[in-house]
């Protein structure tokens, strides 16, 4: 209604499929670098007996979650797993004993102010479970000293494929709920609007069923439209709130949440059981039998795609996330991280030749499409020469910075060209400073 | 196994291509091109087929020439022949069409870098050499469903005002292979809209630019909306992406630009028809006013409204 986006196909194959949980695997490797933001140094050596969440990363910069155990079992060791943008990350790796026994660490948070609440968000190594992973403490922590108006739970899932946030709005409705109330209750927030986007009425009506003696949370259903569920966007659809070039929506009074998260905090207060465990959906060409799981973090991809009847052999490409704004992985042994809301494996297309043809990148015929499709309204092509030239001072004024890597621009291109790609690199060089830029 | 493919997202595209929207603009043309067989007789089709091969050829000669890849499938090519063909005579020599389309692939397009960096239309560009170079060739008419044996020539509309507008509209009068069934290129026209090819900002601020024009310089604005070329100028050339400005508001510029410049030369100066070189000079502007114009959704433009508040107070 508000803003323009794009239209995709929906593909959610598996939205009425109930959450199964996977069996425990045999050993689990938990990486050190979760989420957004620094990464954790690992608490254990090699040899150590580690139990179901105990703390076993932790570092004490500011953004970042720490991490704990999600089995219990012996550490066989601490490695080094290379990740898919060439970095490297320590990893803690665990022999599972199958017991699960609980940690002692493990019991529900005492809260008596403000301050204790983002506290235990952050030893919960809770992050948005949305996607991109941003610590939760640190968004809550943004609010402290500010008056908040409006929590908005982010339940629009627009990407393709992904049905884990409609499940647990389906599934866990009653958590997601609670937990929203506790933020509420915390941080003195007096509204709160779950927007949902309308390709879910069952969601939209569970939520509405749940809140009916609610009067400060109202159920929003959104326009399908891709990406209805980016922050700005979202806090846009839902409040009418603009929420400008690096701000936090927090700024601006607005505190967005994934529904998901919503939930999970519920539950760490209940139990104080941290983030050990998630709900993902598996799904994608080469996946036989799409469905949601629910298994431990550090859970090698192979296992659950075992579980969905995948050939491994097949798979071509696999990524975790949706297939707008996912990231690939190189290997079918890469663990479960905290912020795969989904893994999705395809097969090689099955005319090769004809696949690399229409991907080929041709040149820009000017048809405007990328400017259309952008959400927030920039120009791509033109962020694209600016970028080829190196032209610092045009792509700040073209606002390259609000760009949020939705993908719409290089979806819609006729002539295949990498606008979105293009738009990430841009950024990276207007915060370099030996570039120049002055032309 | 270790060797999955890895790229940036996002892993799915769209299915609109290069060469989808060419088809499309070529489907659009052909009921404009069935028309004038009807009206000017087979020679017109004759002559069509023969821009689109050589226009095809050519670009291929200069793929290869200038050791690019390949281009011809992406049927701009196509396209351009078949533009320029609709903007010739029905009775100019093969020569004389040839070199047309090789100003408009060789000159204006490839020496330019080829698709998407040509300034101007290449097709506009071809019709306006040949019309500065064979001004009579140019401007022989045919008169509609002349016999073959002795090709008869008549005026144009725009030269004698002595047509109805049923006559106009069908195309049953003498000009250019394609512009004259006025019915058969709204049809392609509303195709393209429907399609989502082309949004009609330009052409709508062009016909309407002209038709008011005209009623205030006290002519037949009607009249002069369905004479001539302006329904093919308007519908298929100031809609051309990569020679007009990207934007909405730009779009409506150049519309209006092409209107007012057409109805200048129309009226004031010592041609009797005005689109082609209209629409020229509104291309050479197109980089001025894709810098003056920049389109926002009401969502950035409350953020960049707002940023700049700020940064004033």
């Amino acid at each position: 209604m508000l803003f323009r986006g794009i239209e995709l196909k929906d593909k959610k194959n598996t939205s009425q499929s109930e959450t199964l949980t996977l069996p425990l695997p045999e050993q689990v490797s938990i990486m050190m670098e979760q989420n957004m933001g620094a990464p954790c140094e690992p608490l254990v050596k090699k040899g150590d007996k580690v139990q179901v969440g105990q703390k076993i990363g932790y570092t004490n910069a500011v953004l970042s979650a720490p991490v704990h155990s999600s089995v219990s079992g012996e550490v066989v060791e601490i490695g080094e797993l290379l990740l898919a943008n060439g970095k490297t990350c320590k990893t803690v790796i665990i022999k599972c004993d199958g017991l699960q026994t609980v940690s002692d660490e493990v019991k529900p948070p005492v809260i008596n102010s403000r301050e204790d609440f983002i506290a235990a968000v952050r030893e919960s190594g809770c992050c948005g479970l949305g996607g991109a992973g941003f610590p939760t403490h640190v968004k809550l922590a943004a609010a402290i000293d500010k008056k908040i108006d409006y929590l908005v739970l982010n339940g629009a899932e627009c990407e393709p494929y992904i049905t884990s946030d409609h499940r647990e709005m389906i599934e866990n409705g009653e958590s997601v709920i609670s937990g929203a109330k506790s933020v509420m209750k915390y941080l003195d927030i007096p509204k709160c609007i779950i927007g949902i986007e309308g390709n879910k009425p069952d969601a939209i009506a569970k939520m509405q069923e749940l809140t009916m003696n609610e009067p400060d949370i109202t159920v929003k259903k959104l326009k399908k439209e891709y990406p209805q569920g980016a922050e700005k966007i979202i806090t846009y659809s839902c409040t009418g709130i603009v929420v400008k070039e690096g701000e936090f929506p927090a700024d601006k009074g607005v505190i967005v949440m994934n529904v998901s998260t919503a939930g999970f905090i519920d539950s760490y207060l209940k139990t104080g059981m941290p983030l050990v465990r998630r709900r993902l959906t598996v799904d994608g060409t080469a996946v036989r039998t799409p469905c949601n799981i629910s298994t431990v973090i550090g859970t090698p991809l192979r296992d659950m795609l075992d579980y969905a009847d995948c050939n491994p052999d097949i798979v071509w490409k696999l990524l975790i996330g949706g297939p707008m704004m996912g990231l690939c992985t190189y290997s079918i042994d890469y663990p479960l991280i905290k912020t795969a809301n989904a893994l999705l494996a395809f097969a090689a297309p099955l005319k090769t030749k004809k696949y690399i043809e229409a991907n080929r990148q041709t040149a820009c015929i000017r048809c405007g499409r990328c400017i259309s499709a952008c959400p927030m309204g920039l120009m791509p092509t033109e962020l694209e020469k600016a970028y080829d030239k190196k032209d610092k001072k045009r792509l700040g004024k073209l606002k390259v910075n609000l760009c949020m890597n939705c993908g719409a621009c290089s979806y819609v291109c006729p002539a295949r060209r990498d606008l979105a790609a293009k738009n990430q690199l841009a950024k990276a060089l207007v915060l370099r400073k030996d570039m120049g830029g002055e032309k | 196994m270790e060797n999955l493919t890895v790229t940036a997202s996002p892993h799915e595209r769209g299915d609109v291509s290069t060469a989808k929207i060419m088809t499309d603009v070529i489907i659009a043309l052909i009921p404009a091109m069935l028309a004038s067989g009807f009206i000017f007789g087979g020679r017109a089709l004759m002559l069509t087929g023969f821009c689109m091969i050589s226009a095809m050829g050519l670009e291929r000669i200069c793929n290869f020439v200038m050791k690019r890849e390949s281009s011809v499938s992406d049927l701009s090519a196509a396209v351009t022949g078949m533009l320029l063909a609709f903007n010739l005579p029905v009775t100019i020599s093969y020569f004389k069409a040839f070199l047309g389309v090789f100003v408009a692939i060789v000159v204006a397009k490839q020496l330019f870098g080829g698709l998407g960096h040509n300034f101007a239309n290449p097709a506009i560009v071809g019709r306006i050499v040949l019309l500065l170079s064979f001004p009579a060739a140019m401007s022989n008419w045919a008169v509609p469903f002349y016999d073959d044996k002795a090709i008869e020539t008549g005026a144009t509309p725009l030269a004698v005002e002595a047509f109805s507008y049923k006559q106009l509209f069908l195309g049953t009068v003498g000009g250019s292979l394609g512009e004259t069934c006025k019915a058969a290129l709204l049809i392609g026209a509303l195709y393209l809209i429907a399609k989502k090819i082309i949004i009609p900002a330009a052409p709508i601020a062009f016909v309407g630019t002209v038709y008011l024009f005209s009623m205030i310089t006290g002519r037949d604005g009607l009249y002069q909306i369905l004479s001539g070329g302006l329904i093919l100028g308007a519908f298929f050339m100031a809609t051309d992406y990569v020679t007009t400005p990207i934007t909405v508001p730009g779009k409506i510029i150049f519309g209006i630009g092409c209107g007012v410049l057409t109805c200048v030369i129309r009226f004031y100066a010592s041609n009797p028809e005005g689109v082609s070189y209209a629409i020229l000079l509104m291309n050479i502007a197109t980089p001025l006013i894709d810098m003056a114009t920049v389109k926002r959704t009401p969502l950035a433009k409350k953020i960049i409204k707002q940023t700049a508040a700020e940064e004033t107070k």
